[in-house]
């Protein structure tokens, strides 16, 4: 079969990406023509200001070399500008400007024509010395005139022309921006924001001129420009001026095809022109009106335009909320969503005129719809998430403008430092403690390879790709790379993982409404791209099929971690850990001796008491598991599951002088209720018997603490990674209530939460006032969520009991190939 | 002379698994993990991942790859090469399948 044809034109950011994303999605379906005016391979853009300020070369922004095209078969046309499209043949026509033309016809057609500076409608703006600020070719016409001359004028105080000033003020220049606005960057700022930046940006030695209205530019006796002039009759010197005030979709091509085009060319959630053969993506697109300028929403709109031309037809954009930051090294600037207030809406204000930070945070209706951050912008990745998934924010709103490690109760968390503390640690300095990955190494991985995203970054360095403490920092280090370019990452909208573009939700539910039973069927109907899965989704898909439909769908080994196969720990050196039950912590005589024996008789190495109250046994063989298992004559603790781990218990009244409640029988109790439950994650309880809660019951996912009237409930606590301190859920007053509240708020996780997601996390995610309606204030919905976990519980068997029975021996058994067998 | 020597059963590897076979004298042998994927494909690689060297059998195994239980590395079963961006290489043996009798060749 002939391959389809593709034409992009349109070499930079949004078409290339667009490309890549297809050549993921189907490599083979199409034979792939690109044409670039520029005579360059696929280089970022956004990088330019950071080369202008002598900070990078062009060698480092370049994320397609001309290699690139040729492995992926490609064909690139460099240096010629397509003129027409022929609507009715299908094909471009293009021109090298010296009159030779290339031609190429087309199944689709990908226009990614990007935007061109808007040039003031003054006279003098041709001379020589007059540019605008776009590309590689305008970035030299910058460098070389710093080295020639001495005064440059920028027009226009956007982000792109305070980046232009400050590289020429950088390579020595004398700058001064003129801006016809009261403010600088008025259209991402509020005036007290910006005046705060400006000053900032005058001591680094840039001259301001606001409210200049530019009336020509008058050229100097050696025909270059010499001096800008001003309505109100001023004048000032100019050996460069750089035209900054802004870009326009750049349309002419398409519109001369007669492809409908009103502030950009209208574009559909497909990303289809009103010629659905023609799609455009970046920059030259208008879809809802709007014509997006910033990398972020450019990659969005690549990736669902490629899902369209590899014919998934599931993806659709659907708009995007931007953020900005400022490129300028040393200056912190974050905007977000709406910050010009009005009516309906509040501000909550930080202002530090000689600490020099500003925060603005603008509420409507309890939800954050704007921020405006300067000086520390540490936060603003929390803010942009807040605000793209419009979350309430009436718990934290005390604490909001204190940042998220503050609302959140992040107590010594490693990851998270004030904005600037990235950009000032020292290459040298390490960042990811799990995998001993240095910020220089992030930094360069970045550079080297173009990354964007915290999953790059985890994938080329595995920094935060271990515990996830350091993910903050990573984020902060990306950010202060890259700039504008980066986009905080959002788990609730990402896709599990590269299998599959369903998130985490949209799997369960699809597992629910279609009652999956199976992997195969749940990859059938889900339409998976591999075959198999990977070690990410399997997992994952395989608790959502048991949790969702017990007894019905079938449990998949092959899908589980090793440890759930084995059960038991794997250690580093390949041996096994295993921790045998003791229920709420209590043991005997004969269980003591029988460890003991075990240990002796298959030379254990290590004996250790664990955190949760029982003994962990170190270095055992995996073929010896079975039969350690046998004579230990002790059920599974479970300590290597995403599931109940285990009750941890204080002494309580049974003996404590203080104790008011007995906490270990309950403990006892809750233990064997949750015996064998599988969960999203880790599942750790603990009872108090009285409020001095020598169980630490505050730190646990379901913790019970005793008092004189009755027993107290707190959840989502967690002593790990971040020590997150419990939430108090409710009192009861008697045993039965403590395992029918416990149980129900465990099932609704269980039912709700995402795979590896704690309880604290999904807590935060749907809040805890809607888990408090459900199980603390409804009282049938409680029974049921309670008699759901029994159920599924229900015949549960003793993992290791099975196995010392034969159950998979052959997960067990190595099979050994004598030595002269082996030397045949 | 064939150095082709018979393994095990193709049933006693549960699809998407692995077996281990310890080749040579206890104490000091030599292991490979043979492994069978979804579409019955068999591999034989040394069970020893290039990266810190953790058990490749123990890994889960999707497509032609397994991801090795230790830090998440994945290995192309074919080759034994690590997947990009990880670099590095597992020992491969040459294995074949016969009337459901799994054969490993030892040179």
């Amino acid at each position: 079969m002939m391959k389809r044809k593709l034409v992009v034109v349109g070499n930079g950011m949004a078409g290339i990406r667009a490309v890549e994303e297809l050549l993921k999605l189907a490599p083979e379906l199409y034979d792939i023509t690109v044409f670039g005016a520029e005579p360059h391979g696929n280089y970022n853009r956004i990088l330019l200001s950071p080369v202008l300020a002598g900070e990078m070369t062009l060698a480092d922004i370049v994320l397609n070399d001309l290699g690139w095209y040729q492995d992926n078969g490609i064909t690139l046309h460099v240096g010629k500008k397509v003129t027409k499209i022929d609507r009715v043949k299908r094909k471009v026509i293009a021109d090298d400007g010296k009159g030779n033309l290339t031609e190429a016809a087309y199944d689709r057609l990908l226009l990614a024509t990007g935007s061109t500076p808007f040039i003031l409608p003054v006279a003098g703006n041709d001379l020589p010395g007059v540019i605008a600020y776009r590309d590689i070719a305008d970035t030299e016409a910058m460098i070389a005139a710093a080295a020639n001359h001495k005064h440059a004028v920028v027009i226009g105080a956007g982000l792109l022309g305070l980046e232009a000033a400050n590289g020429l003020r950088l390579r020595g220049m004398d700058v001064t921006v003129v801006h016809v606005m009261d403010w600088i960057m008025e259209r991402q700022l509020d005036q007290a924001g910006a005046d705060m930046l400006q000053a900032s940006l005058e001591s680094k030695g840039l001259k301001f001129l606001l409210g200049k209205h530019t009336e020509m530019l008058k050229a100097s006796p050696e025909g270059r420009v010499g001096a800008v002039r001003f309505k109100d009759g001023s004048e000032i010197p100019a050996d460069l001026v750089v035209m900054a005030a802004g870009i326009r979709p750049n349309t002419a091509l398409a519109e001369s095809a007669g492809l409908h085009c009103h502030r950009g060319i209208v574009v559909s959630d497909t990303l289809q022109t009103f010629d659905p053969k023609i799609y455009a993506v970046g920059e030259c697109a208008a879809h809802r009106g709007i014509a997006y300028g910033l990398v972020a929403p450019l990659f969005e709109q690549a990736k669902v335009c490629a899902n369209h031309l590899a014919q998934h037809g599931i993806g659709r954009y659907q708009g995007s909320v931007t953020s900005t930051k400022l490129k300028v090294t040393g200056v912190d600037v974050f905007s977000a969503g709406n910050f010009s207030g009005g009516d309906g809406t509040e501000d909550i204000v930080l202002h530090d005129k000689s600490g020099g930070v500003y925060k603005r945070l603008v509420i409507e209706k309890d939800k954050l719809i704007g921020a405006v951050l300067y000086g520390d912008t540490a936060d603003g990745g929390w803010y942009f998430q807040l605000l793209k998934e419009g979350r309430d924010i009436g718990a934290v709103r005390d604490r909001l403008m204190f940042g998220d490690a503050f609302a959140n109760n992040h107590v010594g968390d490693a990851g998270h430092a004030g904005g600037s503390k990235a950009a000032a640690m020292a290459d040298e300095a390490e960042v990811c403690g799990c995998n001993g990955v240095c910020k220089g190494t992030i930094v360069k991985a970045i550079r080297e390879h173009g990354l964007f995203s915290l999953e790059d970054v985890r994938k080329h360095t595995k920094a935060s790709s271990s515990c996830g403490s350091c993910t903050g920092l990573v984020e902060q280090i990306l950010a202060s790379t890259i700039g504008g370019a980066y986009q905080a990452a959002d788990r609730s909208t990402k896709p599990m993982c590269g299998c599959t573009d369903f998130n985490h939700g949209e799997v369960r539910q699809a597992i629910r409404s279609m009652k999956l039973l199976s992997m195969d069927a749940a990859f059938k109907a889900l339409d998976w791209r591999t075959p198999d899965g990977c070690a990410s989704c399997r997992p994952a898909l395989n608790y959502y099929l048991i949790s969702t439909w017990p007894h019905e769908a079938q449990d998949d080994p092959q899908s589980r971690f090793i440890n759930e196969r084995a059960h038991a720990n794997i250690q580093k050196d390949g041996t096994y850990s295993a921790v045998p039950r003791m229920w709420g912590g209590l043991t005997t005589p004969d269980e003591l001796r029988r460890i003991a024996d075990v240990a002796e008789k298959y030379q254990v190495p290590t004996l250790k008491v664990t955190g949760g109250q029982r003994i962990d046994l170190l270095g055992i063989k995996k073929e010896d598991l079975p039969g350690v298992w046998k004579d230990l004559g002790m059920p599974s603790g479970h300590a290597y599951g995403k599931s109940i781990r285990t009750v941890k218990t204080c002494v309580g009244a049974e003996h404590c002088r203080f104790g008011t409640q007995r906490s270990m029988s309950m403990g006892v109790e809750l233990e064997k209720m949750l015996f064998g439950m599988w969960s999203p994650h880790k599942v750790k309880l603990a009872v108090s018997g009285c409020p001095r809660n020598c169980a630490e019951a505050g730190i646990k996912d379901v913790g019970v603490i005793g008092v004189d009237s009755g027993w107290e409930l707190y959840v989502a606590g967690n002593g790990g990674i971040k020590t997150e301190v419990a939430e108090f859920f409710c009192k009861v007053a008697t045993r039965e209530e403590v395992l029918e509240y416990s149980a129900a708020f465990l099932q609704l996780y269980r039912e709700e939460a995402w795979y590896l997601e704690r309880t604290v996390h999904w807590v935060q995610r749907v809040g805890l006032d809607s888990i408090k309606q459900r199980v603390v204030d409804d009282a049938e919905q409680r029974k049921a969520l309670h008699q759901r976990l029994l159920y599924a519980l229900q015949g549960i068997v003793d993992p290791w009991l099975e196995r010392t029975e034969g159950v998979e021996a052959h997960e067990f058994q190595p099979v050994r190939v004598p030595a002269d067998a082996a030397h045949a | 002379m064939s150095d082709w020597i018979e393994i095990l059963k193709l049933d006693h590897i549960p699809r998407q698994g692995a077996r281990v076979v310890e080749l040579g004298p206890a104490g000091e042998a030599t292991r490979v993990a043979i492994f069978r994927t979804a579409t019955d494909q068999v591999y034989a690689v040394k069970d020893h991942c290039p990266h810190r060297g953790g058990p490749l059998s123990q890994g889960i195994v999707h497509g032609g790859q397994v991801t090795c239980p230790m830090h998440n590395w994945k290995i192309d079963l074919a080759s034994g090469a690590a997947v990009l961006p990880d670099k590095g290489c597992a020992r491969t043996y040459d294995s074949k399948v016969e009337d459901g009798q799994i054969f490993l060749r030892l040179a």
